[in-house]
């Protein structure tokens, strides 16, 4: 009991102690706000420094360039060439072909799995697929490009007789296998926090078990499940090191999918590192960041909207 | 016959026409599909790697170009990365967590808004805190303090260095910190907190008294998954910190230093001859996937005792 005796302390120390954690809870609220700033501020040049303007706008940003005269516009992103070519299109188009194939990929599974897990799995086999969920989201993604860049490529190169080994197919199947766990989880979450009174219910009016899960669980759950959606496509834009290592980086306008791309993630990883310092390069890259940024704000947002809906539902339902 | 669906109405009219057989073996056959790829990546990566790896291996530098010697200086350098990240992370997470659960009211709007903050730190893509970390840390705080305190001298803190990378990655791995703290927390039995406060302890010597070390397990597993998730990031070291080839280990905080994720990078996409750094490569992604397996498997164990013990609470 001797260590659970009080001593009255002193008040300054209990505000200086509050202080201190205070301080420590706003890390996070500071960090996002400076990643903000820090962000936009490099990126700021673009719209207002004359002298970059004369190198890059958000205009030839966007729409297509009569780079060199007497030949047709075009969006190209060549940032060293002698005309500097920062075309955003088409880095845009091979951020969302390698992000749709992965969705294509990732979410059947991801969702056909977690269906599975919540609604047919018995103890046992669940205890299987969830290690196995967690262990594939424990892969570093440096370990999932290593693997698409030297085995998948290879096999899909085989597969379809490829002339080049790296393309979009490639990258959007490894960014899938590494957005399958996050689908899972919170689709599952999702099924699995559906009241047992509705599935009783359900049952009672004579429903099968596949009927309750298709007319009862599914559409209660069909926010949560959105959301794992969504936030898998998030994560899909952002991810770097995957789509750096095993999409060829090329930037290619095609619907073909067994071209090479080039995503806004790995433009900066790729370019980051050679770039003069306040160069309008320099500030373009921090221009693709801060749309990445932006882009994973709302998606994050709309991610929590869906599953705070889906919270409150239950919740009340249950009451 | 009355079917019992048809008394629901409007849509849920059941009928038993199909039967449970199809859908049942589809999603079944998606968890088969996922464990065969689990199975073949890390099937092909040990088998490929396991020759590799033996006691030279991990306890000497590189040589000849990456193609033969180890990857000590790798390992090295992931270690004391992550050692300084989880010195910066653990202690604001923690008292993040507290803060939340013991000072403010959990609808209160300043609640609200730091949970709205984790929550979309959480969300920010790697690269993206790579930039910030290239952007604040080694441009305005290391550039800051070099043309305040060495001016005549060159870059000393506004260059790539440990000391930046580290706090970028405890930047990005704080949700995972604070998140598996609060789990811990509410695993607490209320009463053993009020108990504390009936006695007369004070808001501090409550919580370092009775809920740090009761949410011990908790921290210490948000601890092991920021180590696991920090380890095996690229993307946010690249800018501020890790180097290509280093012939001394970092010493200092303002060193540069090699990372195995890094290190696997750099092999895989700009070695010369790829069949002949093979052997090395696979054997450093094995190293690397072990630890970080390692990491999450003590993890897992620790967080599914207190789950249990949540259990058995409520």
């Amino acid at each position: 009991m001797k260590e659970l005796k009080f001593k009255p302390k002193s008040r300054l120390w209990e505000f200086l102690g509050e202080k201190f954690i205070a301080v420590n809870a706003f890390v996070a609220l500071i960090a996002i706000i400076l990643i903000f700033i820090f962000i936009f501020k490099e990126a700021v040049p673009i719209l207002t420094d004359p002298e970059i303007q004369e190198e890059v706008t958000l205009e030839k940003m966007v729409f297509k360039q009569e780079f060199y005269e007497g030949r047709d516009a075009k969006w190209s992103w060549q940032p060293n060439s002698e005309v500097p070519k920062y075309s955003l299109f088409a880095l845009f188009i091979g951020t969302l072909k390698a992000a749709i194939i992965a969705m294509f990929f990732a979410v059947p599974l991801g969702i056909g799995a977690a269906i599975y897990s919540s609604e047919f799995a018995g103890k046992r086999i669940r205890e299987i697929i969830k290690p196995v969920i967690e262990l594939l989201a424990g892969i570093p993604s440096v370990v999932l490009g290593f693997f698409a860049l030297i085995i998948l490529a290879t096999f899909l190169q085989n597969l379809f007789g490829l002339t080049f080994r790296l393309n979009a197919l490639n990258a959007g199947i490894a960014l899938g296998i590494a957005i399958i766990p996050i689908i899972f989880t919170v689709a599952e979450d999702a099924m699995t926090s559906v009241p047992r009174s509705l599935r009783e219910a359900a049952t009672a009016l004579g429903a099968n078990q596949w009927q309750v899960s298709l007319t009862v669980v599914l559409p209660a759950a069909l926010p949560g499940i959105s959301a794992g959606v969504v936030l898998g496509f998030g994560r899909a834009i952002g991810e770097t090191m995957i789509v750096l290592m095993a999409s060829g980086n090329a930037a290619i306008i095609s619907a073909n999918f067994l071209d090479s791309v080039r995503t806004f993630s790995a433009t900066i990883a790729a370019e980051l590192a050679e770039v003069v310092f306040g160069s309008g390069h320099y500030s373009v890259l921090f221009f693709i960041g801060s749309l990445l940024f932006a882009f994973t704000f709302i998606i994050n947002f709309s991610g929590d909207i869906l599953l705070t809906r889906i919270k409150s539902k239950f919740q009340g339902k249950m009451n | 016959m009355i079917d019992a669906g048809q008394i629901a109405g409007n849509g849920l009219d059941f009928k038993p026409k199909i039967q449970g057989n199809i859908p049942r073996g589809l999603t079944l056959l998606a968890v088969i599909i996922i464990i065969m790829i689990l199975t073949i990546i890390l099937g092909n990566i040990v088998y490929n790697g396991v020759g590799t790896i033996n006691w030279e291996f991990l306890s000497h530098p590189p040589e000849n170009g990456m193609e033969s010697g180890g990857i000590f200086p790798a390992i090295f350098g992931t270690v004391f990365l992550v050692i300084l990240m989880v010195i910066a992370v653990i202690p604001v997470g923690v008292f993040t967590a507290i803060y939340l659960h013991e000072y403010t009211s959990p609808v209160s709007r300043l609640t609200r808004l730091i949970r709205v903050a984790i929550n979309n730190l959480a969300g920010v893509p790697s690269i993206v805190f790579g930039l910030f970390g290239l952007g604040f840390f080694i441009a305005f705080i290391g550039g800051g303090l070099d043309s305040i305190f060495y001016k005549s001298e060159g870059p000393v803190w506004g260059q790539p260095a440990i000391i930046w990378a580290s706090l970028t990655l405890a930047l990005l791995t704080l949700p995972v910190v604070i998140i598996s703290t609060e789990e811990a927390i509410r695993t607490i039995p209320r009463e053993l907190i009020e108990a504390s406060y009936a006695l007369g302890g004070t808001k501090l010597q409550t919580i370092f008294r009775i809920i740090i070390p009761q949410a011990l397990p908790g921290i210490l597993t948000g601890s092991i998954l920021a180590v696991s998730r920090g380890a095996g990031e690229v993307a946010p070291i690249m800018f501020t910190g890790a180097a290509y080839y280093l012939p001394y280990l970092p010493s200092k905080l303002n060193d540069q230093f090699m990372e195995m994720g890094y290190h696997i990078f750099v092999m895989a996409t700009q070695s010369p001859d790829i069949e002949a750094t093979k052997p090395i490569l696979y054997g450093t992604v094995l190293v690397l996937l072990i630890l970080t397996f390692m990491l999450n498997f003590i993890a897992i164990y620790l967080r599914s005792g207190m789950r249990r013990r949540r259990a058995s609470l409520q």
